[in-house]
């Protein structure tokens, strides 16, 4: 969260274009503190708190973008995202296409998502893959301070529409992040940690499960390779290609419903690649139940993939039981 | 635009006369543009659908021109009048029109679609109400780059029972935007009409729940739109906020290509048919018929010409196709 904060800072900073736009993100300092203080540094009239009102935060963005500005908006709980749906998908997306490549749309939606809160079933959803879905959209997903930072200064800079996914149990995780501003490009997976046994590629909160899962199966003798895509698109497949090629199994974990999720789009990337032939287990998937999440703490818990999920359903793979 | 009127004889008491005649001429050349572009599509040389906006040339005459070049503009689906008041360049547009890569977007946007981001021109819109929240956006920027520019919205009276005029309407009020909210009421959200939509009278009386001024102007009177955009637009520069202008019009034809109009009858669309903003701007300006025919047969001749020079440019070519979609 800290790492966030400081991003849009240090961007502020920089360049008195860039303002932040959303709901209680002014003296409330956000639904989960993230722009905490900004206003005291920037004032009112660039941390800007608007009424309850998704699809005009949604305009604000891009009306200012395409007029000049480079705005982050935040969706207090990325559910509600489809209140914004239209101004996204059918005007920020489309406009530099349906203008002729003439119009520039540089801004910045961040969105709060997620389960494990206790929030129920308006305020838990993984909803990213929808935008993956539209052309003409950006969509990163964070799973560590680092490359919140990174990730988060880099889509700031770019000149199209990106939304930006948070998971709200992430805001609360520690690990180093430099204090000057840096750039993490987007469009480059991440190796986050090297194995020959299996690929496990994981978006957002499940990389540091599958960490946590890794490290386990490591004391069995068996060797995960994770890989981050980070950016869901543009999606940088090499390294996930090259990974499948040494390992020859495929393991792909995301917190998002698992039918129509991007597990979809990962496993197809890497059955229409090279990586095909070294396959010697069918790529798999762990994600999401297909179902709301649920209010009870016991069933949200187990509506989503936790390490001991990843650990069995990784196990299973490496010895060949698929 | 907003031309200087030396000592020049002022139309309605704030148009100068050369400047009306100009914009009739505009008026005459959006008809014959919309005329010719029916045509085309009965004879197949445009394809998809298109707004006709014959009958409420008025509105467009009276508006963009009332603002600067500086200003900004967010544009309707029936929006080919808007687009050439606010100094839309024939050919290109006609280019567009047929999917040219000469187009003002290469024949990527069309009819419905069509921008020129260079000149503030922000877009025609597809989705009903869909520019009403950019507006407030254009608006934020304007105010934060602190410029003395103004932005017309346009939408009809469909859009204004969309949820996205609720939100905009009231950002832009209590951050006192510069925005002009101009509401072309036709009578007809594609067939659903006024009466059955609404339960008031009038779209301005909406203005009063946001706290914003509201008005009902004769659309069909290119005086009355051009004195309430010139107030309105002067209100935003001031930083006094919104206006919602309704300008009440008829949609001649039908809403699109579809439309076989059973939701109304052929004596209401003749009424309305009497009350042509264009033979109502010429009385006004003094131009009799024989001139009439003339600045008709000149806007023909201009349409000839932009038909030709779009014809006789390229399609774009397939290997273009992914162009423009990330910057």
């Amino acid at each position: 969260m800290e790492a966030l904060r400081e991003g849009m800072r240090q961007a502020m900073q920089q360049d008195e274009r860039v303002f932040v736009i959303g709901e209680d993100i002014g003296v409330y300092g956000g639904a989960f503190g993230v722009t905490a203080g900004l206003i005291d540094e920037f004032g009112p009239k660039r941390i800007i708190d608007t009424p309850i009102s998704e699809a005009g935060i949604a305009g604000a963005v891009i009306g200012a973008a395409i007029t000049g500005m480079r705005p982050i908006g935040e969706i207090q709980f990325s559910d509600f995202v489809v209140i914004s749906m239209e101004q996204l998908v059918m005007q920020g997306a489309k406009m530099r296409f349906m203008f002729g490549g003439k119009a520039d749309v540089p801004f910045v939606m961040r969105l709060a998502g997620g389960s494990g809160t206790g929030a129920a079933a308006q305020h838990s959803e993984s909803l990213e893959n929808w935008f993956v879905h539209v052309p003409g959209l950006k969509v990163v997903m964070p799973s560590s301070p680092y490359d919140a930072k990174g990730l988060l200064l880099a889509a700031i800079q770019d000149n199209n529409p990106i939304m930006f996914f948070e998971h709200k149990l992430l805001y609360k995780t520690k690990g180093p992040v430099p204090e000057e501003m840096y750039t993490i490009p987007l469009g480059q997976s991440h190796v986050v940690r090297e194995g020959k046994d299996l690929t496990l590629i994981a978006t957002s909160i499940m990389v540091s499960r599958a960490q946590q899962a890794a490290e386990q199966l490591a004391e069995e003798g068996i060797e995960i390779e994770i890989i981050d895509p980070r950016t869901l698109k543009p999606l940088d497949e090499k390294p996930i290609v090259d990974s499948v090629i040494k390992t020859g199994k495929a393991l792909i974990v995301h917190e998002a419903v698992k039918t129509g999720g991007f597990g979809g789009e990962l496993a197809a990337v890497i059955m229409e690649s090279e990586a095909f032939a070294y396959l010697d287990a069918p790529v798999r998937r762990l994600a999401g139940l297909d179902m709301p999440i649920p209010y009870n703490r016991n069933l949200e818990y187990h509506a989503v993939p936790q390490v001991e999920n990843i650990v069995e359903e990784a196990r299973k793979l490496v010895k060949g039981q698929y | 635009m907003a031309g200087n009127s030396k000592n020049e004889k002022l139309i309605g008491g704030i148009l100068p006369e050369s400047k009306a005649r100009d914009l009739l001429y505009k008026m005459v050349l959006t008809r014959t543009f919309e005329e010719n572009a029916e045509e085309m599509y009965a004879l197949g040389k445009v394809h998809g659908t298109m707004h006709l906006s014959i009958g409420q040339e008025a509105i467009a005459a009276g508006s963009s021109p009332a603002l600067k070049k500086s200003d900004y503009l967010l544009n309707t689906h029936r929006g080919h009048g808007h687009f050439l008041m606010w100094g839309g360049d024939l050919n290109r547009m006609m280019a567009e029109f047929m999917g040219k890569e000469a187009g003002y977007c290469r024949g990527r946007g069309g009819s419905m679609h069509i921008a020129d981001v260079e000149s503030n021109n922000l877009g025609a819109q597809g989705i009903v109400a869909g520019n009403l929240p950019i507006s407030v956006g254009v608006g934020l920027s304007i105010q934060m780059r602190k410029t003395d520019q103004v932005v017309l919205t346009l939408f009809g009276d469909g859009a204004s029972n969309e949820g996205a005029f609720h939100e905009s309407l009231n950002m832009a009020a209590i951050w006192d935007l510069p925005v002009i909210y101009l509401c072309e009421n036709n009578q007809y959200a594609m067939s659903m009409a006024f009466e059955r939509a609404f339960r008031i009278e009038q779209v301005s009386e909406r203005a009063a729940a946001y706290g914003m001024v509201g008005l009902t102007i004769d659309g069909n009177d290119v005086i009355a739109v051009y004195k309430a955009v010139s107030e309105a637009a002067e209100r935003a520069r001031k930083g006094n906020g919104p206006t919602l202008i309704e300008a009440v019009t008829y949609r001649w034809r039908g809403h699109s290509k579809s439309d076989r109009q059973l939701y109304r009858t052929r004596e209401e669309v003749k009424e309305w048919m009497e009350k042509d903003p264009i033979q109502r701007f010429a009385k006004v300006l003094g131009v009799n018929e024989a001139q009439m025919k003339e600045i008709q047969a000149q806007a023909k001749e201009d349409i000839r010409k932009a038909v030709e020079f779009a014809e006789a440019s390229p399609e774009p070519d397939v290997s273009t196709i992914l162009e423009g979609i990330y910057a």
